[in-house]
């Protein structure tokens, strides 16, 4: 299928990228790497009449560490990030999670802050940055903003960002000594989008899960660990918090398969991040 | 307040005008017209004539449109053709022009293990090849399998595929193993 009508910009400056974005209101849209808004202009679920492409500003393009967080600029690929020879050791539990984010051919031009502005409840980046205590930077025309990725992101594709606003940069806390990660998702296909993803950090003092496809966004919750190992009472722990998560029958699975899914992928993820600990 | 720019910025292209758009395509300089609108697969087929490349799902699922845009595997119709001003775009046209005049050792062995049914899906799998086996030499199997799962072959012609990349990558299959 084919976009309707649009104007195109692309600016020289992230300035005038915002100068564009304020003027042009709700009918304008930024595009990166366009691996989700393209699909959906293609099936005109969306109509704007001014794209504003950020694929090609420098600025943007920032994929670097720096006191204590990894931060990925707006044009950075997911392909990119994938090829940093450092990231298992920064930040583990992306690089566990990426290899899942559609395919090595989406991965070559989506962002990471793409998919965290598209907000997909099943998205992997979104739950690997709320999982990891990330953030999201904001910015406008006059100023910017830093929302925790947990405040960030509101339902399925809505988040706290205002129509004036790009996502300028994410940024993942670096994984400190002696915690340990794990990543897991059920998909018909590898590369699709998950019925259910689990993200585990287990540090020296708790374990947490992270759930995306359940809720209509990634939610997480903690447990204290008991004698430097997993709750005793893990299994009842993660079947309330399957029970919490809501969920609703879909044309994919069932609400009851997904509960069982948060039981057995979490049970895993979390075992796998306490024996990986470094 | 006014923008603080170091360079103009371009203008703004009209949705309802038809801008010059100028490839490399396959080392060769092209140019055509575009409205911000079409689709990067549907400027190589219909303002180029380049009908290699196949134009499948439209949603970027399916890889058939799959080209590489400054040597990198994407999908043709999740790209426009204005993003694409100036870049060198690479399509399956390109194989064996650029080896020659005669097809690739990838090609040859498509054709050795017949790594096709109906051939629409080919165009973009090759292409996908071209890239990932420039980054990844010697893929495992899996990782191959992994590669190949950005394609849909409704004729599920994947067993020939992954014949032929392991034989053109020098690797054996097992014998008698899963394909």
């Amino acid at each position: 299928m084919k976009p309707a009508s649009f104007d195109y910009l692309r600016p020289a400056t992230v300035a005038d990228a915002l100068a564009a974005l304020a003027a042009g209101g709700d009918d304008a849209r930024v595009i990166a790497g366009g691996q989700s808004l393209m699909p959906m202009l293609n099936m005109r679920l969306v109509q704007p009449r001014l794209l504003i492409d950020l694929s090609r500003l420098e600025e943007l393009r920032s994929l670097r560490t720096e006191a204590g967080w990894l931060t990925v600029g707006a044009a950075v690929t997911q392909a990119e990030v994938l090829a940093r020879p450092a990231l298992a050791r920064e930040v583990p539990l992306l690089a566990a999670a990426l290899p899942w984010v559609g395919h090595f051919q989406t991965r070559n031009r989506g962002t990471l802050c793409g998919s965290v502005a598209h907000a997909d409840p099943s998205a992997e980046t979104p739950l690997c940055l709320v999982a990891s205590g990330g953030e999201v930077v904001l910015r406008n025309a006059k100023r910017r903003r830093t929302v925790a990725a947990a405040d960030f992101f509101l339902g399925p594709l809505t988040t706290v960002k205002a129509a004036d606003e790009i996502v300028e940069c994410v940024r993942f806390p670096l994984a400190k000594p002696g915690s340990g990660h794990a990543f897991r998702e059920m998909s018909m296909r590898h590369g699709d989008f998950a019925i259910t993803a689990c993200a585990a950090t287990v540090d020296g003092h708790s374990a947490s899960l992270a759930v995306g496809g359940v809720a209509d966004r990634p939610t997480l919750r903690s447990w204290p660990l008991v004698s430097g190992g997993l709750p005793p009472d893990l299994d009842e722990a993660l079947n309330a918090f399957a029970w919490d998560l809501g969920g609703d029958d879909d044309q994919h699975a069932t609400a009851r398969y997904r509960r069982d899914l948060v039981r057995r992928i979490g049970r895993t993820v979390l075992e796998e991040a306490l024996s990986c600990r470094r | 307040m006014p923008p603080l720019t170091s360079q103009a910025s371009p203008p703004v292209l009209a949705a309802e005008t038809r801008h010059a758009v100028s490839i490399v395509l396959n080392g060769t300089p092209r140019s055509g017209h575009a409205h911000p609108r079409l689709l990067l697969s549907d400027f190589l087929r219909h303002e180029l004539g380049a009908h290699g490349t196949r134009v499948g799902c439209e949603h970027g699922v399916c890889g058939a449109c799959t080209v590489r845009i400054d040597g990198v595997a994407v999908r043709a119709c999740l790209t426009l053709a204005v993003q694409a001003d100036g870049r060198r775009i690479d399509t399956v046209e390109g194989l064996a022009a650029a080896n020659g005049g005669r097809m690739t050792a990838l090609q040859e062995a498509f054709r050795r293990h017949h790594a096709l049914q109906c051939g629409f899906c080919t165009a973009g799998i090759l292409m996908s090849l071209t890239d990932y086996l420039g980054r990844t030499p010697k893929p495992t199997e899996e990782e191959l399998r992994d590669m190949l799962s950005g394609h849909l072959c409704r004729c599920t012609g994947y067993a020939g595929i992954v014949r032929a990349v392991m034989e053109v990558t020098g690797q054996t299959m097992k014998e008698g193993g899963h394909v």
